[in-house]
Protein backbone atom coordinates (compact mmCIF):
# COMPACT_ATOMS: atom_id res chain seq x y z
CA UNK A 1 0.00 0.00 0.00
CA UNK A 2 1.20 3.44 -0.83
CA UNK A 3 0.34 6.73 0.79
CA UNK A 4 -0.26 8.27 -2.63
CA UNK A 5 -3.89 9.03 -3.37
CA UNK A 6 -5.19 7.77 -6.69
CA UNK A 7 -6.01 10.00 -9.67
CA UNK A 8 -9.72 9.40 -9.10
CA UNK A 9 -9.29 10.44 -5.53
CA UNK A 10 -7.60 13.70 -6.56
CA UNK A 11 -10.36 14.50 -9.03
CA UNK A 12 -13.01 13.82 -6.38
CA UNK A 13 -11.21 15.98 -3.86
CA UNK A 14 -10.80 18.81 -6.35
CA UNK A 15 -14.55 18.73 -6.68
CA UNK A 16 -15.05 18.72 -2.93
CA UNK A 17 -12.84 21.82 -2.89
CA UNK A 18 -15.05 23.44 -5.53
CA UNK A 19 -18.08 22.63 -3.43
CA UNK A 20 -16.51 24.29 -0.39
CA UNK A 21 -15.77 27.42 -2.44
CA UNK A 22 -19.35 27.60 -3.65
CA UNK A 23 -20.77 27.17 -0.16
CA UNK A 24 -18.47 29.93 1.09
CA UNK A 25 -19.49 32.24 -1.75
CA UNK A 26 -23.15 31.52 -1.12
CA UNK A 27 -22.77 32.14 2.59
CA UNK A 28 -20.89 35.40 2.00
CA UNK A 29 -23.68 36.57 -0.28
CA UNK A 30 -26.38 35.56 2.24
CA UNK A 31 -24.56 37.47 5.00
CA UNK A 32 -24.33 40.54 2.76
CA UNK A 33 -28.05 40.43 2.07
CA UNK A 34 -28.88 40.24 5.79
CA UNK A 35 -26.65 43.24 6.40
CA UNK A 36 -28.08 45.16 3.45
CA UNK A 37 -31.68 44.46 4.46
CA UNK A 38 -31.15 45.71 8.02
CA UNK A 39 -29.27 48.70 6.64
CA UNK A 40 -32.22 49.43 4.32
CA UNK A 41 -34.49 49.35 7.35
CA UNK A 42 -32.35 51.56 9.58
CA UNK A 43 -31.54 54.15 6.92
CA UNK A 44 -34.99 54.02 5.26
CA UNK A 45 -33.33 53.31 1.92
CA UNK A 46 -35.87 51.74 -0.45
CA UNK A 47 -33.21 51.24 -3.15
CA UNK A 48 -31.24 48.92 -0.89
CA UNK A 49 -34.40 47.04 0.03
CA UNK A 50 -35.19 46.49 -3.64
CA UNK A 51 -31.64 45.31 -4.26
CA UNK A 52 -32.03 42.63 -1.57
CA UNK A 53 -35.29 41.41 -3.07
CA UNK A 54 -33.71 41.13 -6.50
CA UNK A 55 -30.54 39.45 -5.27
CA UNK A 56 -32.55 36.58 -3.81
CA UNK A 57 -32.74 34.96 -7.24
CA UNK A 58 -28.95 34.77 -7.21
CA UNK A 59 -29.01 32.84 -3.92
CA UNK A 60 -31.63 30.48 -5.33
CA UNK A 61 -29.45 29.80 -8.34
CA UNK A 62 -26.42 29.13 -6.11
CA UNK A 63 -28.50 26.66 -4.11
CA UNK A 64 -29.41 24.73 -7.24
CA UNK A 65 -25.76 24.61 -8.35
CA UNK A 66 -24.53 23.28 -5.02
CA UNK A 67 -27.34 20.74 -4.92
CA UNK A 68 -26.62 19.51 -8.40
CA UNK A 69 -22.89 19.14 -7.78
CA UNK A 70 -23.55 17.31 -4.51
CA UNK A 71 -26.00 14.87 -6.07
CA UNK A 72 -23.50 14.20 -8.87
CA UNK A 73 -20.72 13.48 -6.41
CA UNK A 74 -22.96 11.21 -4.35
CA UNK A 75 -23.96 9.24 -7.43
CA UNK A 76 -20.59 9.03 -9.14
CA UNK A 77 -18.19 8.73 -6.21
CA UNK A 78 -20.31 6.87 -3.67
CA UNK A 79 -18.43 8.52 -0.85
CA UNK A 80 -18.08 7.06 2.62
CA UNK A 81 -17.32 8.22 6.14
CA UNK A 82 -16.04 11.82 6.33
CA UNK A 83 -16.72 12.51 2.64
CA UNK A 84 -20.26 11.19 3.00
CA UNK A 85 -20.87 13.37 6.04
CA UNK A 86 -19.49 16.36 4.14
CA UNK A 87 -21.84 15.93 1.18
CA UNK A 88 -24.94 15.21 3.26
CA UNK A 89 -24.18 18.32 5.32
CA UNK A 90 -23.52 20.39 2.18
CA UNK A 91 -27.05 19.65 0.92
CA UNK A 92 -28.52 20.75 4.24
CA UNK A 93 -26.34 23.85 4.49
CA UNK A 94 -27.18 25.08 1.02
CA UNK A 95 -30.85 24.79 1.90
CA UNK A 96 -30.25 26.67 5.18
CA UNK A 97 -28.40 29.43 3.32
CA UNK A 98 -31.23 29.74 0.84
CA UNK A 99 -33.55 30.24 3.83
CA UNK A 100 -31.22 32.96 5.14
CA UNK A 101 -31.69 34.71 1.80
CA UNK A 102 -35.47 34.46 2.22
CA UNK A 103 -35.24 36.01 5.68
CA UNK A 104 -33.22 38.91 4.23
CA UNK A 105 -35.99 39.40 1.68
CA UNK A 106 -38.61 39.37 4.45
CA UNK A 107 -36.66 42.06 6.28
CA UNK A 108 -36.34 44.13 3.09
CA UNK A 109 -40.10 43.88 2.55
CA UNK A 110 -40.70 45.01 6.11
CA UNK A 111 -38.39 47.94 5.43
CA UNK A 112 -40.48 48.92 2.39
CA UNK A 113 -43.75 48.66 4.31
CA UNK A 114 -42.33 50.67 7.22
CA UNK A 115 -41.25 53.33 4.77
CA UNK A 116 -44.82 53.58 3.45
CA UNK A 117 -46.37 53.95 6.91
CA UNK A 118 -47.42 57.39 8.13
CA UNK A 119 -46.25 56.76 11.68
CA UNK A 120 -42.56 56.56 12.28
CA UNK A 121 -41.04 54.66 15.14
CA UNK A 122 -37.36 54.67 15.79
CA UNK A 123 -36.08 51.21 15.08
CA UNK A 124 -34.59 49.68 18.17
CA UNK A 125 -30.81 49.75 18.15
CA UNK A 126 -30.84 46.17 19.36
CA UNK A 127 -31.95 45.13 15.84
CA UNK A 128 -28.58 46.22 14.47
CA UNK A 129 -26.86 44.25 17.22
CA UNK A 130 -28.96 41.16 16.52
CA UNK A 131 -28.11 41.42 12.84
CA UNK A 132 -24.42 41.72 13.65
CA UNK A 133 -24.52 38.63 15.87
CA UNK A 134 -26.53 36.54 13.42
CA UNK A 135 -24.10 37.41 10.60
CA UNK A 136 -21.05 36.59 12.66
CA UNK A 137 -22.61 33.27 13.73
CA UNK A 138 -23.24 32.46 10.09
CA UNK A 139 -19.67 33.34 9.07
CA UNK A 140 -18.18 31.28 11.90
CA UNK A 141 -20.50 28.33 11.24
CA UNK A 142 -19.38 28.16 7.61
CA UNK A 143 -15.78 28.56 8.67
CA UNK A 144 -16.21 25.72 11.17
CA UNK A 145 -17.73 23.56 8.45
CA UNK A 146 -15.12 24.06 5.74
CA UNK A 147 -12.29 23.59 8.25
CA UNK A 148 -14.11 20.71 10.00
CA UNK A 149 -13.60 22.54 13.29
CA UNK A 150 -15.95 20.91 15.79
CA UNK A 151 -15.03 23.26 18.64
CA UNK A 152 -15.93 26.36 16.61
CA UNK A 153 -19.17 24.65 15.51
CA UNK A 154 -20.12 24.08 19.16
CA UNK A 155 -19.18 27.67 19.95
CA UNK A 156 -21.61 28.96 17.29
CA UNK A 157 -24.40 26.78 18.71
CA UNK A 158 -23.73 28.23 22.15
CA UNK A 159 -24.25 31.78 20.89
CA UNK A 160 -27.85 31.21 19.77
CA UNK A 161 -29.35 31.69 23.24
CA UNK A 162 -28.13 35.29 23.42
CA UNK A 163 -29.90 36.15 20.13
CA UNK A 164 -33.07 34.43 21.33
CA UNK A 165 -32.93 36.48 24.51
CA UNK A 166 -32.56 39.71 22.51
CA UNK A 167 -35.60 38.76 20.46
CA UNK A 168 -37.66 38.12 23.62
CA UNK A 169 -36.58 41.35 25.18
CA UNK A 170 -37.35 43.33 22.01
CA UNK A 171 -40.78 41.74 21.92
CA UNK A 172 -41.50 43.06 25.40
CA UNK A 173 -40.23 46.55 24.55
CA UNK A 174 -42.36 46.74 21.39
CA UNK A 175 -45.39 45.38 23.20
CA UNK A 176 -45.08 48.14 25.76
CA UNK A 177 -44.94 50.77 22.98
CA UNK A 178 -47.92 49.28 21.20
CA UNK A 179 -50.03 49.17 24.34
CA UNK A 180 -49.16 52.75 25.15
CA UNK A 181 -49.90 54.18 21.71
CA UNK A 182 -52.08 52.25 19.23
CA UNK A 183 -50.56 54.21 16.29
CA UNK A 184 -47.35 52.31 16.85
CA UNK A 185 -49.04 48.92 16.39
CA UNK A 186 -48.39 48.66 12.65
CA UNK A 187 -44.75 49.71 12.71
CA UNK A 188 -44.26 47.79 15.96
CA UNK A 189 -45.46 44.60 14.33
CA UNK A 190 -43.12 45.15 11.38
CA UNK A 191 -40.15 45.57 13.70
CA UNK A 192 -41.21 42.46 15.56
CA UNK A 193 -41.21 40.57 12.26
CA UNK A 194 -37.72 41.84 11.52
CA UNK A 195 -36.52 40.69 14.92
CA UNK A 196 -38.15 37.31 14.34
CA UNK A 197 -36.38 36.98 10.97
CA UNK A 198 -33.01 37.79 12.51
CA UNK A 199 -33.63 35.30 15.28
CA UNK A 200 -34.34 32.68 12.58
CA UNK A 201 -31.08 33.51 10.78
CA UNK A 202 -29.25 32.77 14.04
CA UNK A 203 -31.14 29.46 14.27
CA UNK A 204 -30.04 28.53 10.76
CA UNK A 205 -26.45 29.44 11.63
CA UNK A 206 -26.83 27.12 14.62
CA UNK A 207 -27.96 24.31 12.30
CA UNK A 208 -24.83 24.84 10.24
CA UNK A 209 -22.72 24.80 13.41
CA UNK A 210 -24.30 21.43 14.25
CA UNK A 211 -23.46 20.18 10.77
CA UNK A 212 -19.84 21.25 11.32
CA UNK A 213 -19.72 19.15 14.51
CA UNK A 214 -21.28 16.22 12.64
CA UNK A 215 -18.66 16.54 9.92
CA UNK A 216 -15.74 16.90 12.30
CA UNK A 217 -16.70 14.36 14.96
CA UNK A 218 -19.33 12.11 13.34
CA UNK A 219 -21.64 13.03 16.23
CA UNK A 220 -25.18 14.34 16.01
CA UNK A 221 -25.66 17.14 18.53
CA UNK A 222 -28.92 18.65 17.32
CA UNK A 223 -32.08 18.22 19.41
CA UNK A 224 -29.70 17.47 22.29
CA UNK A 225 -29.08 14.04 20.75
CA UNK A 226 -25.66 14.03 22.39
CA UNK A 227 -26.76 14.35 25.98
CA UNK A 228 -29.68 11.95 25.55
CA UNK A 229 -32.35 14.52 26.38
CA UNK A 230 -34.01 13.80 23.04
CA UNK B 1 -32.57 -25.35 9.89
CA UNK B 2 -31.24 -24.64 13.34
CA UNK B 3 -27.96 -26.39 13.72
CA UNK B 4 -26.93 -28.03 16.96
CA UNK B 5 -23.85 -25.82 16.92
CA UNK B 6 -24.62 -22.16 16.74
CA UNK B 7 -21.42 -21.42 14.81
CA UNK B 8 -20.06 -18.72 17.10
CA UNK B 9 -16.42 -17.90 16.44
CA UNK B 10 -14.22 -16.29 19.07
CA UNK B 11 -10.74 -15.36 17.93
CA UNK B 12 -8.31 -14.70 20.76
CA UNK B 13 -4.89 -13.10 20.35
CA UNK B 14 -4.31 -14.82 17.05
CA UNK B 15 -0.99 -14.23 15.29
CA UNK B 16 0.24 -15.86 12.10
CA UNK B 17 3.62 -16.19 10.38
CA UNK B 18 4.61 -17.19 6.85
CA UNK B 19 8.10 -18.41 7.73
CA UNK B 20 9.92 -15.44 9.24
CA UNK B 21 7.35 -12.93 8.09
CA UNK B 22 4.59 -12.17 10.54
CA UNK B 23 1.31 -11.61 8.67
CA UNK B 24 -1.13 -11.19 11.56
CA UNK B 25 -0.57 -9.59 14.95
CA UNK B 26 -2.63 -10.42 17.99
CA UNK B 27 -6.08 -10.46 16.43
CA UNK B 28 -9.03 -10.73 18.82
CA UNK B 29 -12.44 -10.70 17.21
CA UNK B 30 -15.84 -12.29 17.75
CA UNK B 31 -17.83 -13.46 14.73
CA UNK B 32 -21.45 -13.90 15.72
CA UNK B 33 -23.92 -16.44 14.31
CA UNK B 34 -26.62 -15.15 11.96
CA UNK B 35 -24.36 -12.26 11.11
CA UNK B 36 -22.39 -11.30 8.03
CA UNK B 37 -19.00 -9.90 8.94
CA UNK B 38 -17.01 -8.16 6.19
CA UNK B 39 -13.21 -8.07 6.37
CA UNK B 40 -11.80 -5.05 4.57
CA UNK B 41 -8.37 -3.55 4.11
CA UNK B 42 -5.73 -2.93 1.44
CA UNK B 43 -4.02 -5.83 -0.34
CA UNK B 44 -1.57 -7.56 1.94
CA UNK B 45 -3.25 -6.43 5.13
CA UNK B 46 -3.85 -9.99 6.28
CA UNK B 47 -7.61 -10.26 5.84
CA UNK B 48 -7.43 -13.31 3.54
CA UNK B 49 -4.81 -14.96 5.74
CA UNK B 50 -7.17 -14.45 8.64
CA UNK B 51 -10.14 -15.88 6.72
CA UNK B 52 -8.18 -18.94 5.63
CA UNK B 53 -7.00 -19.59 9.17
CA UNK B 54 -10.58 -20.17 10.29
CA UNK B 55 -10.73 -23.49 8.46
CA UNK B 56 -7.00 -24.17 8.57
CA UNK B 57 -6.24 -23.69 4.90
CA UNK B 58 -2.61 -23.00 5.85
CA UNK B 59 -2.01 -26.45 7.36
CA UNK B 60 0.02 -27.73 4.45
CA UNK B 61 1.97 -24.54 3.85
CA UNK B 62 5.64 -25.04 4.69
CA UNK B 63 6.84 -22.66 7.39
CA UNK B 64 3.39 -21.48 8.36
CA UNK B 65 2.74 -21.19 12.07
CA UNK B 66 0.38 -19.44 14.39
CA UNK B 67 -0.29 -18.61 18.01
CA UNK B 68 -3.48 -17.79 19.86
CA UNK B 69 -6.87 -19.43 19.56
CA UNK B 70 -9.75 -19.56 17.09
CA UNK B 71 -12.69 -21.03 18.96
CA UNK B 72 -15.66 -22.45 17.09
CA UNK B 73 -18.44 -22.98 19.62
CA UNK B 74 -15.79 -23.05 22.31
CA UNK B 75 -13.43 -25.54 20.69
CA UNK B 76 -10.05 -24.32 19.42
CA UNK B 77 -9.94 -25.22 15.71
CA UNK B 78 -6.15 -24.86 15.76
CA UNK B 79 -5.80 -27.69 18.23
CA UNK B 80 -3.81 -30.52 16.66
CA UNK B 81 -6.48 -33.00 17.76
CA UNK B 82 -9.13 -31.38 15.54
CA UNK B 83 -10.07 -33.39 12.45
CA UNK B 84 -9.56 -30.96 9.59
CA UNK B 85 -11.98 -32.77 7.29
CA UNK B 86 -14.73 -32.47 9.88
CA UNK B 87 -13.77 -28.86 10.53
CA UNK B 88 -14.18 -28.04 6.84
CA UNK B 89 -17.64 -29.60 6.81
CA UNK B 90 -18.59 -27.21 9.57
CA UNK B 91 -16.75 -24.28 8.02
CA UNK B 92 -17.44 -24.05 4.29
CA UNK B 93 -15.41 -21.87 1.96
CA UNK B 94 -16.02 -20.18 -1.39
CA UNK B 95 -13.20 -18.61 -3.37
CA UNK B 96 -12.76 -15.69 -5.71
CA UNK B 97 -12.70 -17.87 -8.83
CA UNK B 98 -15.49 -20.40 -8.99
CA UNK B 99 -13.96 -23.87 -8.97
CA UNK B 100 -16.60 -26.45 -9.85
CA UNK B 101 -15.34 -29.99 -10.35
CA UNK B 102 -15.40 -31.01 -14.03
CA UNK B 103 -18.44 -33.16 -13.34
CA UNK B 104 -22.20 -32.79 -13.53
CA UNK B 105 -24.03 -30.16 -11.53
CA UNK B 106 -25.57 -32.95 -9.45
CA UNK B 107 -22.25 -34.63 -8.70
CA UNK B 108 -20.69 -31.33 -7.64
CA UNK B 109 -23.32 -30.79 -4.98
CA UNK B 110 -23.47 -34.48 -4.00
CA UNK B 111 -19.69 -34.65 -3.56
CA UNK B 112 -19.51 -33.77 0.14
CA UNK B 113 -22.48 -35.83 1.37
CA UNK B 114 -21.25 -38.88 -0.62
CA UNK B 115 -17.81 -38.63 0.93
CA UNK B 116 -18.98 -37.97 4.43
CA UNK B 117 -21.96 -40.19 5.06
CA UNK B 118 -22.88 -42.31 2.07
CA UNK B 119 -26.58 -41.42 1.90
CA UNK B 120 -29.23 -43.35 -0.01
CA UNK B 121 -30.11 -42.31 -3.53
CA UNK B 122 -33.35 -40.57 -2.55
CA UNK B 123 -31.71 -38.90 0.46
CA UNK B 124 -29.02 -37.59 -1.83
CA UNK B 125 -31.58 -36.28 -4.33
CA UNK B 126 -33.20 -34.35 -1.49
CA UNK B 127 -29.90 -33.00 -0.24
CA UNK B 128 -28.91 -31.82 -3.69
CA UNK B 129 -32.24 -30.14 -4.31
CA UNK B 130 -32.22 -28.49 -0.91
CA UNK B 131 -28.66 -27.17 -1.35
CA UNK B 132 -29.40 -25.87 -4.83
CA UNK B 133 -32.56 -24.18 -3.58
CA UNK B 134 -30.72 -22.52 -0.72
CA UNK B 135 -28.12 -21.28 -3.19
CA UNK B 136 -30.92 -19.91 -5.41
CA UNK B 137 -29.79 -22.08 -8.30
CA UNK B 138 -32.51 -24.75 -8.36
CA UNK B 139 -34.80 -23.12 -10.93
CA UNK B 140 -31.95 -22.64 -13.37
CA UNK B 141 -30.35 -26.04 -12.78
CA UNK B 142 -33.18 -28.48 -12.16
CA UNK B 143 -33.55 -29.46 -15.83
CA UNK B 144 -29.85 -29.90 -16.42
CA UNK B 145 -28.59 -31.63 -13.28
CA UNK B 146 -26.70 -34.24 -15.33
CA UNK B 147 -24.98 -31.66 -17.52
CA UNK B 148 -21.46 -30.50 -16.85
CA UNK B 149 -21.08 -27.75 -14.27
CA UNK B 150 -18.55 -26.02 -16.48
CA UNK B 151 -21.38 -25.09 -18.87
CA UNK B 152 -22.88 -22.75 -16.28
CA UNK B 153 -22.26 -19.00 -16.38
CA UNK B 154 -19.75 -17.46 -13.98
CA UNK B 155 -22.43 -16.31 -11.56
CA UNK B 156 -24.16 -19.70 -11.68
CA UNK B 157 -20.87 -21.51 -11.10
CA UNK B 158 -20.25 -19.37 -8.04
CA UNK B 159 -23.71 -20.18 -6.68
CA UNK B 160 -22.99 -23.84 -7.43
CA UNK B 161 -19.86 -23.61 -5.29
CA UNK B 162 -22.01 -22.13 -2.51
CA UNK B 163 -24.52 -24.99 -2.96
CA UNK B 164 -21.63 -27.49 -2.79
CA UNK B 165 -20.54 -25.96 0.51
CA UNK B 166 -24.12 -25.89 1.84
CA UNK B 167 -24.64 -29.59 1.06
CA UNK B 168 -22.33 -30.35 4.00
CA UNK B 169 -24.64 -28.32 6.25
CA UNK B 170 -21.93 -26.06 7.60
CA UNK B 171 -22.33 -23.64 10.48
CA UNK B 172 -19.94 -21.12 9.01
CA UNK B 173 -19.45 -19.91 5.45
CA UNK B 174 -16.22 -18.16 4.50
CA UNK B 175 -16.15 -16.22 1.23
CA UNK B 176 -12.98 -14.77 -0.28
CA UNK B 177 -13.95 -12.10 -2.84
CA UNK B 178 -16.84 -14.25 -4.09
CA UNK B 179 -18.20 -11.69 -6.54
CA UNK B 180 -15.11 -9.92 -7.82
CA UNK B 181 -15.23 -11.71 -11.18
CA UNK B 182 -18.99 -11.30 -11.66
CA UNK B 183 -21.10 -8.70 -13.43
CA UNK B 184 -23.40 -6.44 -11.37
CA UNK B 185 -26.51 -8.63 -11.80
CA UNK B 186 -24.69 -11.82 -10.79
CA UNK B 187 -23.08 -9.91 -7.93
CA UNK B 188 -26.47 -8.74 -6.73
CA UNK B 189 -27.76 -12.32 -6.73
CA UNK B 190 -24.84 -13.45 -4.57
CA UNK B 191 -25.43 -10.56 -2.20
CA UNK B 192 -29.13 -11.36 -1.90
CA UNK B 193 -28.20 -14.96 -1.28
CA UNK B 194 -25.93 -14.03 1.62
CA UNK B 195 -28.80 -12.08 3.11
CA UNK B 196 -30.95 -15.26 3.05
CA UNK B 197 -28.19 -17.61 4.18
CA UNK B 198 -27.21 -15.62 7.23
CA UNK B 199 -30.43 -16.74 8.92
CA UNK B 200 -28.75 -20.13 9.44
CA UNK B 201 -25.04 -19.37 9.22
CA UNK B 202 -22.15 -17.35 10.47
CA UNK B 203 -20.86 -15.64 7.33
CA UNK B 204 -17.46 -14.02 6.91
CA UNK B 205 -16.66 -12.29 3.63
CA UNK B 206 -13.43 -10.74 2.40
CA UNK B 207 -14.06 -8.04 -0.17
CA UNK B 208 -12.18 -5.19 -1.80
CA UNK B 209 -15.46 -3.71 -2.88
CA UNK B 210 -16.34 -1.33 -0.07
CA UNK B 211 -19.85 -0.71 -1.37
CA UNK B 212 -20.37 -4.45 -1.29
CA UNK B 213 -19.11 -4.68 2.28
CA UNK B 214 -21.47 -1.86 3.21
CA UNK B 215 -24.42 -3.53 1.49
CA UNK B 216 -24.10 -7.10 2.70
CA UNK B 217 -22.53 -7.02 6.13
CA UNK B 218 -23.81 -6.37 9.62
CA UNK B 219 -20.35 -5.91 11.06
CA UNK B 220 -17.13 -4.76 9.45
CA UNK B 221 -13.55 -5.37 10.50
CA UNK B 222 -10.79 -3.19 9.05
CA UNK B 223 -7.33 -4.78 8.80
CA UNK B 224 -4.16 -2.85 8.13
CA UNK B 225 -0.59 -4.15 8.08
CA UNK B 226 -1.64 -7.36 9.80
CA UNK B 227 -3.49 -5.67 12.60
CA UNK B 228 -7.17 -5.31 13.34
CA UNK B 229 -7.57 -1.54 13.41
CA UNK B 230 -11.29 -1.27 13.99
CA UNK B 231 -14.27 -3.56 14.25
CA UNK B 232 -17.85 -2.41 14.63
CA UNK B 233 -21.37 -2.21 13.24
CA UNK B 234 -21.16 -1.67 9.48
CA UNK B 235 -23.31 1.48 9.55
CA UNK B 236 -20.98 3.02 12.09
CA UNK B 237 -17.80 2.03 10.23
CA UNK B 238 -19.03 3.52 6.96
CA UNK B 239 -20.54 6.72 8.31
CA UNK B 240 -18.43 7.64 11.31
CA UNK B 241 -15.44 5.35 11.88
CA UNK B 242 -13.64 5.94 15.15
CA UNK B 243 -10.12 5.42 13.82
CA UNK B 244 -8.44 7.94 11.54
CA UNK B 245 -6.85 5.09 9.52
CA UNK B 246 -10.25 3.51 8.86
CA UNK B 247 -11.60 6.84 7.65
CA UNK B 248 -8.57 7.37 5.42
CA UNK B 249 -8.95 3.91 3.86
CA UNK B 250 -12.66 3.99 3.15
CA UNK B 251 -12.58 7.52 1.76
CA UNK B 252 -9.71 6.59 -0.57
CA UNK B 253 -7.12 8.79 1.12
CA UNK B 254 -4.78 5.89 0.79
CA UNK B 255 -5.10 2.93 -1.52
Amino acid sequence: MTAEPTAGFRHFHDQLGTLKQRLLAMSARAEELVELSVDALLTRDTGKAQAVIEADREIDRMELEVEQLTVELLALQQPMARDLRFLISAIKITSDLERVGDHAVNIAQSALRLHALPTRVTPEPSLAEMARRARSMLADALDAFVRADGALGRDVCGRDDAVDAMHDSLFRVLLTHMMGDPRTINPGLELLLVSRNLERVADLATNIGEDAVFLAEGKQIKHHAEDGRG
Amino acid sequence: MTAIHPGAIAVEEFSFWYGAKQALFDISLDLAPQTVTALIGPSGCGKSTFLRSINRMHDLLPGARSSGRIRLDGEDVLDRGVDVVQLRQRVGMVFQRSNPFPKSIYDNVAWGPRLNRNPSRSELDDLVEQALRRAALWDEAKDRLRQSATGLSGGQQQRLCIARALANEPEVLLLDEPASALDPIATQRIEELLWELKKDLTIVIVTHNLQQAARVSDRTAFFYLGRLVEHGATDQIFTAPREERTDAYITGRFG
